[in-house]
């Protein structure tokens, strides 16, 4: 079971952590509909890691809020990722972008899992992804190809993001066993996949990938290794939580 | 330094003198007529507007705004631009003389014809 409890985990918390990071934007968005349709997608990956966190409490984990608000960081299996600052909207539009492509395509992978829960989960919220991936590639397509000064700030974005982006497939140590079980077909097909959707969207958005000779994955997240970022945001995230975990919502 | 309750917004270290600009006309996107449609079949209606630089960011937007609670089947979206419409000063011309029972469905003494018909049913 504990190839799926990684497994699970380490979704869950991806989600709730970029759900907590983009829902930092609302309010301060760049215009009043982008900062609606950015929240409620933030909502929407709450929503999911709620879901998936459901799960990890059927195979007998705690509550899904006890689970969500009591870990410390070093508990987290969260890519490092998600946990960074929002910085500018170039940053986060594209870490959105090449978050929610990944995710999208993990979600595809897990509907035809063997273990049906989880299948069943990703074949519920496929179409918030969809709306997702379709939000992303028109920002990215439009931002990169519309003046110097955006084209520039989205190649940075994408040039700062990189190998954060690629410490998103950090393998398991449970990855032959989850293939093997044909549970998940494993990180490494699923970043072959993340390339190929990637890539041309890029492309049309005139933006380039950075030399492969400098790729260097930061990972660690899956291991509860994390940057100096990720406890404040748990500390602030769980702070209601804390002042009364009975209260009733 | 602004220090405000929201943590989000002291994390961003905003200046006090930093002023705001005012925005000059026309900084603004144009604007998109959106019609959301409940099921398959049924007409589109209009539901309001959104901001947007093409139609399909008006299309992303308009699916949050005016779709993301209830039921939608489709949403159509045209700039406001293209929308050809009656003048207000011109609203006279759809007032009418009231003397034309004729052209109303209450000048027909249909009522009655229908009463009669409803009448020999039940007997």
């Amino acid at each position: 079971m504990n190839h799926i409890k990684e497994l699970l985990y380490k979704m869950a918390d991806d989600l709730l952590i970029i759900g907590h990071r983009n829902s930092e934007w609302t309010g301060l968005g760049p215009i009043l509909e982008e900062d609606i349709a950015f929240s409620s997608m933030a909502q929407d990956k709450i929503g999911q890691s709620q879901a998936i966190f459901q799960l990890l409490h059927e195979l007998g984990e705690q509550e899904p809020d006890t689970v969500a608000f009591t870990r410390n960081a070093n508990q987290f299996h969260n890519a490092v990722f998600t946990e960074l600052p929002n910085g500018d909207y170039a940053f986060s539009t594209m870490r959105h972008f090449l978050y929610d492509v990944a995710d999208q395509l993990r979600f595809e992978m897990l509907a035809n899992s063997s273990y049906e829960p989880l299948a069943k989960v990703s074949r519920k919220v496929k179409g918030e992804l969809k709306y997702h991936v379709f939000h992303a590639n028109t920002w990215i397509t439009k931002l990169g190809a519309a003046t110097e000064e955006s084209h520039a700030r989205m190649q940075t974005a994408l040039n700062e993001c990189w190998n954060y982006a690629l410490g998103m497939f950090e393998a398991s140590e449970f990855e032959q066993q989850l293939i093997s079980e044909k549970i998940f077909e494993g990180e490494a097909e699923l970043k072959q996949r993340w390339l190929g959707a990637i890539s041309p969207i890029l492309t049309k958005a005139t933006l380039t990938i950075p030399d492969e000779s400098t790729w260097q994955p930061h990972t660690g997240g899956r291991k509860g290794i994390h940057t100096e970022h990720l406890q404040p945001l748990l500390d602030e995230m769980s702070e209601v939580f804390k002042i009364d975990p009975t209260a009733e919502w | 330094m602004i220090k405000s309750l929201d943590p989000r917004v002291t994390r961003e270290q905003i200046e006090l003198d930093n002023q705001i600009a005012p925005l000059q006309e026309l900084d603004q996107w144009e604007t998109y007529e959106v019609f959301h449609q409940k099921k398959r079949g049924d007409q589109h209606m209009h539901v309001g507007i959104v901001h947007a630089p093409n139609p399909e960011m008006a299309l992303l937007f308009g699916k949050e705004q005016y779709g993301r609670r209830g039921i939608t089947a489709n949403i159509w979206v045209v700039k406001t631009a293209n929308v050809f419409a009656s003048e207000y000063e011109d609203q006279d011309i759809f007032e009418t003389v009231p003397e034309k029972q004729y052209r109303e469905a209450g000048g027909y003494k249909v009522m009655e014809k229908i009463n009669k018909y409803k009448k020999e049913q039940k007997s």
